[in-house]
């Protein structure tokens, strides 16, 4: 399964893009294979707060229904709307296409909270 | 946990593999949906050797099956089969199963995988010594080939024993012949769990990979894949069949869930339930608790366990089965609704609790899903 050395992860399997100011999120590669195909996710609006680790919204596979815990704290400022039509991009691309949000965080303290790629890919085994 | 004689064939088609009732069996081998969509456009092969098949023989064994389960299995044609369900005294579902008349004076009645050991237990203490239960589930492989290119794929590997072709199988039949070229003995019956006409195979349990591989070969260049058992959950929720545990349980009696045209009070004999099936049965079908096909219209998927309610009002019920719908392309359901808050005519509206907010569904005819030809369905 692809671990980007670029990103940060959660030990829950999102992983976090730093862009400046912003981050953006997503599910991780090994994620989206273990849920499968993916069919639905439900994200908070444009605006909402995020908490670190905490839930924020779900993502269902034809399956099962799993939380999303947040990788980090901030303020949405975008959210993928082409999912609601493609929601497999998430399996396809989960890292490009398939990212979920886009936040704005006060500051980059919390990443050191997180795994950088080896890390993940020690957890994921 | 338990394993069946193709776990080997599983784990290297790199399937990925769950707990079921125990076992642990393939849920998914190259994604549901692809398997779902294999199924309905051309076939899939299924490994069901975890289910339970017991035979009941003997000159008795047609009056006892009789006198244990719902339906009337000696009035079965020898090579017929049909769907019945056993309950307890008080008219509660313990299983539901498919029997089969093999013999003039012979059975095989097959029962979920999870209710094996409940339903043998069953008919043994209700048939005594009247006839001989054994529980062959062990020593049984079960594999089955369904959708539209299941015939093509399966007569040139099938000699039936009568010489008759595969193609005239008709629905809920079933006939011994030799399948592949070790000529593997088998029960071939054209029955399933998908909606799609298709067979299933009872053979001996160290056949079972030799023949699962020529299948796979042969139903390969046709577009045939092996199916999970997640796809095997979607697939029986489009065709509106029900699920042990799901939608049948021990607290519902056939009436509830609308399977009252199974139990036959107008049998001769008494049977295990008579009396409680006979008193629900005058209740009709309509007054209490009813299924209810849902096609989720909000933005979410209903899933088993999820409260349903009259529109802003009181909560009537829960959905027993719930998934996105490949081949309808929309979430739908199976709902345990109760009240008098029927009829459920098609197009009226409930909402269902997902995740603290109510999102609307629309009741929908079941199965959710047409389909040109349903031979192998019940």
């Amino acid at each position: 399964m692809s671990v980007p050395d670029e990103l940060r992860y959660s030990k829950e399997h999102e992983w976090v893009r730093l862009t400046g100011t912003h981050a953006v999120i997503g599910i991780t590669a090994h994620a989206a294979d273990e849920l499968g195909d993916v069919v639905f996710v439900d994200l908070p609006a444009v605006g909402s707060p995020l908490s670190q680790f905490k839930v924020f919204g779900a993502i269902e596979s034809v399956k099962a229904v799993s939380d999303l815990y947040s990788p980090i704290s901030g303020t949405i400022t975008a959210k993928n709307d082409a999912l609601s039509a493609d929601p497999a991009s998430i399996n396809a691309d989960p890292y490009g296409r398939g990212w979920l949000l886009e936040v704005e965080i006060p500051n980059t303290a919390e990443l050191d909270a997180l795994l950088d790629a080896a890390g993940y890919r020690l957890h994921i085994g | 946990m338990l394993r069946t004689p193709l776990y080997d064939e599983h784990r290297a088609l790199g399937a990925r593999m769950v707990d079921f009732a125990g076992w642990e069996m393939p849920v998914q081998y190259s994604g549901v949906i692809e398997e779902h969509r294999a199924v309905r456009s051309a076939a899939g092969l299924f490994d069901l050797s975890h289910m339970g098949e017991i035979e009941v023989t003997g000159p008795g064994a047609g009056a006892a099956l009789d006198a244990a389960l719902v339906s009337e299995p000696s009035r079965l044609v020898l090579g017929r089969a049909q769907y019945s369900i056993i309950v307890d005294d008080r008219g509660g579902m313990l299983d539901d199963l498919v029997v089969y008349r093999t013999a003039a004076e012979r059975w095989l009645v097959v029962a979920n995988a999870s209710n094996r050991a409940v339903v043998v237990a069953a008919l043994r203490e209700r048939i005594g010594a009247s006839a001989t239960v054994r529980d062959l589930s062990d020593e049984t492989a079960m594999i089955a080939i369904q959708g539209p290119r299941s015939l093509e794929i399966l007569a040139p590997l099938v000699a039936l024993d009568d010489a008759s072709a595969l193609g005239d199988l008709r629905g809920y039949a079933a006939l011994a012949g030799r399948v592949g070229t070790a000529k593997v003995a088998a029960l071939i019956a054209r029955t399933g769990y998908t909606g799609e006409d298709g067979f299933e195979i009872y053979a001996a349990a160290a056949a079972a990979p030799g023949l699962w591989r020529e299948l796979l070969a042969a139903g390969a260049p046709l577009g045939a894949l092996p199916i999970g058992l997640g796809a095997r959950d979607t697939l029986r929720l489009e065709a509106g069949m029900p699920l042990y545990g799901n939608e049948l349980r021990r607290e519902l009696t056939p009436y509830d869930v609308g399977l009252g045209r199974v139990v036959r009070l107008e049998k001769s004999g008494d049977f295990v339930g008579r009396a409680a099936l006979t008193a629900r049965s005058m209740a009709g079908e309509i007054a209490g608790r009813r299924l209810v096909g849902l096609r989720v219209t909000g933005r979410g998927i209903a899933r088993h366990g999820y409260a349903v309610r009259l529109p802003g009002g009181a909560v009537i019920g829960s959905v027993t089965s719930g998934t996105h719908a490949p081949s309808v392309g929309a979430a739908i359901a199976l709902a345990d609704l109760a009240g008098e808050a029927g009829p459920w005519d098609q197009g009226r509206t409930v909402e269902v609790e997902v995740r603290g907010e109510w999102i609307a569904a629309e009741v929908t005819p079941v199965p959710f899903i047409q389909r040109p030809t349903r031979r192998g369905s019940h």
